[in-house]
């Protein structure tokens, strides 16, 4: 079983996205911000990161320029899932990093397809 | 709804544009075509069923035959199919067609454009390859207003994340709104005019490859054995033909045959083993 872990600050969303993740066979870690994630990856690397932008303490493309300087971080598949809907945000997470990237609001079909894209289905 | 009413929808249907209309759809009739008895000023569907049996106007008619065979599209559906393209069918028509340096391809059910921008953006990708060639891609709907939407090439954020990955949202749509346009250069790519499949084909011209995916599940058994040697005749012996993971030529038509394991992909039946060779490797 794969494991995901779900950055958001918004506790709905990470359970949103824990449903649907769970039903596509991931096993689920959550953080609530960038520094918990980063904690939570040095302690385990997991094989995808579900990750919000807006958040406090540490925002999600500060984690993942953070992320790809760790040790064993440029492993995970970083997914974006955002709010954030501009070319010129898609193109700093794509440059720093990212692998793919959701524009909120999303849905079981969107998680899906992106996942399938870049081959974690 | 009532039987009449339904079998008076459903035969409109299948003598307009060949779909059938199983009795346990009734309710995508409902779905559908409620909304067009309410932009008429009519209160419900059964008025909106008196007013095609009392006037038959035409404007209704089509309206009502796009609004029932219009269905959703997304990027790079199913992807397998994209990727056979991409791999095994381009590579064996830029070596077959080395003198003439031409291809053509027909999107026979373009809908809103997802499908030949699809195949655009490989070709745009593959670009190098093609140098002096000339790529046609000619999408038909029976739906003019789909083809409209497909023309102005404008997807909301839900249609552009559904199969499209990133780096070509990035690559050939600008953002307009809170809405994604396809490029020009790609849009220029693609041919589109409105077409019902139960006419003759010959004003189409003749083609290399035709995608008629998840159109023919829509017909009966005599539209499906029509519609796929009229197909065939548009189409030299090495052209391929794509149609839906859920269809199939099989007790249909023996002029096309399945390319073995690769799912959706036909060969016709006059191929030679040297072609079908190619086809099957990846």
């Amino acid at each position: 079983m794969k494991s995901c872990l779900v950055v958001d600050d918004s506790k709905i969303i990470r359970k949103v996205a824990r449903r649907i993740l769970e039903e596509l066979n991931f096993d689920i870690q959550e953080a609530v911000d960038g520094q918990d994630a980063l904690d939570n990856c040095k302690s385990a690397m997991p094989d995808v990161v579900l990750l919000d932008w807006n958040m406090p303490v540490m925002n999600g493309l500060d984690f993942l320029k953070a992320l790809r300087k760790t040790e064993g971080g440029a492993e995970p598949v970083v997914v974006f899932c955002t709010t954030e809907n501009d070319m010129s945000h898609i193109s700093a997470a794509i440059s720093a990093g990212a692998d793919e990237y959701i524009m909120k609001p999303f849905d079981r079909e969107i998680i899906e397809s992106k996942f399938v894209q870049v081959g974690l289905l | 709804m009532r039987s009449e009413d339904f079998e008076l929808i459903s035969g409109l249907l299948k003598q307009r544009s060949g779909l059938i209309l199983p009795a346990d759809k009734v309710y995508l009739l409902e779905s559908r075509l409620t909304p067009i008895a309410h932009k008429r000023g009519l209160e419900t569907l059964d008025d909106l069923v008196n007013e095609v049996r009392l006037k038959r106007k035409e404007d209704l008619l089509v309206e009502i035959t796009e609004a029932m065979t219009t269905n959703e599209s997304f990027f790079f559906r199913d992807n397998k199919p994209f990727d056979l393209f991409k791999d095994t069918v381009m590579p064996q028509l830029i070596e077959s067609r080395a003198n003439q340096k031409r291809i053509r391809i027909w999107c026979a059910a373009a809908s809103t454009g997802q499908e030949p921008y699809s195949l655009a953006i490989i070709l745009k990708e593959m670009a190098a390859k093609l140098v002096g060639w000339k790529v046609e891609i000619v999408g038909t709907d029976i739906s003019q207003q789909v083809l409209d939407k497909a023309k102005e090439g404008m997807f909301s954020q839900f249609e552009v994340q559904r199969g499209l990955p990133i780096q070509l949202l990035i690559k050939y749509f600008n953002q307009v709104g809170d809405l994604w346009q396809i490029s020009d250069d790609i849009k220029t790519m693609v041919t589109y005019k409105m077409f019902n499949l139960l006419e003759p084909f010959s004003s189409l011209g003749s083609f290399d490859v035709i995608f008629c995916r998840n159109v023919l599940i829509y017909f009966d058994q005599p539209t499906k054995t029509q519609v796929l040697e009229k197909m065939r005749k548009l189409i030299p012996d090495d052209g391929t033909l794509f149609l839906g993971a859920a269809e199939t030529v099989l007790g249909i038509t023996d002029q096309f045959k399945p390319v073995q394991g690769q799912r959706g992909l036909y060969s016709t039946s006059n191929a030679t083993d040297d072609l079908i060779g190619k086809l099957k490797a990846v």
